[in-house]
């Protein structure tokens, strides 16, 4: 049983300043979205309980990917397939999507792919459900537990009015939500032989692929803050605050 | 002019899919090029057809909206039907998870968490929140269709209005992917909907120990509002339930007032409050970045201010 981990690599948001309303992404380093990295730990923690298979990372990317991609296999991923292609700068969700399922038809015998359930820049959540239709499987979004077993899954989906247990036989397509559970701190020794797993590369062509995009952006602010900041010294004016607001208590 | 073409609304969430009723009017004025979707739900039939347009009473049987792909599979039969050019779903948990799918198989370009959508020179510029919040980008999806999935309470619910109409349907679909649906589980007694809530008390990393957090709880029902937090306080802490979470893969809210204690101000979690009408925060950091975004400020530690309180 081998279990896919289809992560994203992005700007490291928290360190994104804004500059004239424009984001400034120079210098900004690159990693994965932080939900992605609770898919693979998923991903992980299930093939330990199975004690057999391997986690595979499939990704697609600039060139740098291929040293972000060390985090991921040293938080326990072992192989890693990527497609890297400068041309996928302009790509939105639905190319990545089709780069991506064409990359997991690579691999055999894949019983799960797993998902962050949005990406950490723009948290679109489409790429998983792209897949699953590509690829024809059935899925399940918004996972807070996933259980294997003989051959099928018992996942369960969180939803904001509840919950439901669902079982879905395999092979199948799971995003996860990102209190499934806590990303395991690689050790210094995983950190080194990560740079030693195998890694594959594509790039767009190899796949038959053009690249382009369904969505055009025409523009991207950071929204204008039009807020007073009036400074408030001391409780009695925080009260005073209050109650001009409205509100005053019971 | 106006390019855009018929419309199909969809959600499972009848007070999610009035909101949707009023996108698609706003959009698109003629009320006949506006179509909702009932999937196996009469009540829901009746109660769109009730608000002035048309509406396909859809009856597929085996189809249920935990089931993703059958759930698209049955849309896109009722969108190649109609002809329509836009489909419009709420962007909850199950809408977004459907938005992907239905439009891989409709070939479709697709937003998410769409916040806003007006008509520019001909064409449907719709707004949504990237770079982890940081930024507002305005986006046009270039494929003749499009799906785009409308962020909840982005447009108030369409009243009752005369002229509307039921249109039976039926598709079969076969049950191929195997889902089965074993135990659903409602949320918990006590569980809140901070969306709603006229106020909030927002804590943040800033509050030193479970007592201020007691305190923030108290002010939050003195005031008759609700208690809210950022991410690290339900995932990191479990001080909280992730119900109560705001900010990019929480809540969005926007109460009346928003009273945040200890908060650093992570676009990631003001994305989900900076609508709020006024915002009141207390941080002991005079430099914290929440401080841009709030209309009265106070440089206080928590452990002073909330004891009185």
């Amino acid at each position: 049983m081998n279990i896919v981990v289809a992560m994203k690599q992005i700007p490291d948001v928290r360190q994104i300043r804004i500059r004239n309303r424009q984001p400034v992404l120079e210098g900004v380093p690159l990693t994965f979205g932080s939900i992605d990295k609770n898919a693979l730990e998923l991903g992980v923690s299930l093939k330990e309980a199975q004690g057999s298979g391997k986690v595979i990372v499939v990704s697609a990317g600039s060139e740098e990917l291929q040293d972000t991609i060390k985090e991921a296999l040293a938080a326990g991923a072992d192989e890693a397939y990527l497609v890297i292609d400068d041309k996928l700068e302009q790509a939105d969700g639905a190319v990545i999507a089709h780069v991506l399922a064409e990359t997991i038809k690579k691999i055999d015998d894949v019983d799960l792919i797993l998902c962050g359930e949005g990406s950490g820049d723009n948290y679109s959540g489409q790429a998983a459900s792209r897949i699953a239709e590509l690829l024809d499987l059935p899925q399940v979004g918004y996972a807070s537990a996933v259980e294997i077993q003989n051959g099928t899954s018992r996942v369960t989906r969180s939803l904001e009015d509840g919950e439901e247990v669902l079982e879905v036989p395999l092979p199948l397509v799971v995003t996860v939500v990102a209190d499934i559970n806590q990303p395991r701190i690689p050790s210094v020794t995983q950190i080194l032989k990560a740079g030693r797993k195998p890694q594959e590369i594509w790039e767009l062509a190899d796949l038959g692929i053009e690249p382009g995009a369904a969505v055009e952006t025409v523009s991207n602010l950071a929204p204008e803050l039009q807020r007073q900041r009036v400074v408030v010294k001391s409780n009695e004016e925080f009260t005073q605050v209050l109650q001009a607001e409205g509100f005053t208590g019971r | 002019m106006i390019k855009v073409g018929k419309i199909v609304i969809y959600s499972e969430k009848t007070e999610l899919a009035r909101e949707l009723v009023t996108a698609a009017l706003e959009i698109q004025g003629a009320e006949r090029s506006v179509t909702a979707v009932c999937i196996n739900d009469e009540e829901q039939t009746r109660d769109l057809a009730a608000r002035g347009i048309a509406v396909v009473n859809l009856s597929a049987p085996g189809v249920h909206p935990s089931d993703t792909a059958s759930t698209a599979r049955a849309l896109q039969q009722v969108v190649d039907e109609l002809e329509a050019e836009l489909v419009l779903l709420a962007s909850n948990r199950r809408g977004k998870e459907l938005a992907g799918r239905l439009a891989q198989r409709l070939n479709a370009g697709c937003l998410t968490d769409v916040t806003g959508m007006a008509i520019q020179e001909g064409r449907l510029a719709c707004t949504r929140n990237t770079l982890g919040g940081a930024t507002v980008a305005t986006q046009f999806i270039k494929t003749a269709r499009q799906v785009i999935a409308v962020a909840p309470r982005t447009y108030e619910p369409a009243a009752e209005k005369p002229g509307g109409s039921v249109d039976d349907m039926t598709v079969s679909i076969s049950a191929a992917s195997g889902i089965k649906l074993v135990e659903t589980r409602a949320r918990d007694k006590d569980s809140v909907d901070i969306t709603t809530a006229d106020l909030l008390v927002v804590v943040g990393q800033g509050l030193e120990n479970q007592e201020d957090l007691v305190r923030a709880a108290a002010l939050a029902r003195f005031l008759g509002g609700e208690v809210a937090c950022t991410k690290p306080v339900a995932t990191d802490r479990k001080w909280l339930s992730e119900e109560r979470v705001i900010g990019l893969s929480g809540k969005t809210c926007k109460p009346q007032l928003a009273i945040l204690l200890g908060i650093s101000g992570q676009v990631q979690f003001t994305v989900g409050i900076r609508d709020a009408r006024t915002i009141i925060a207390i941080n002991n950091d005079e430099n914290a970045p929440i401080f841009q975004m709030a209309d009265y400020v106070m440089v206080a530690d928590l452990a002073d201010v909330l004891p009185p309180l």
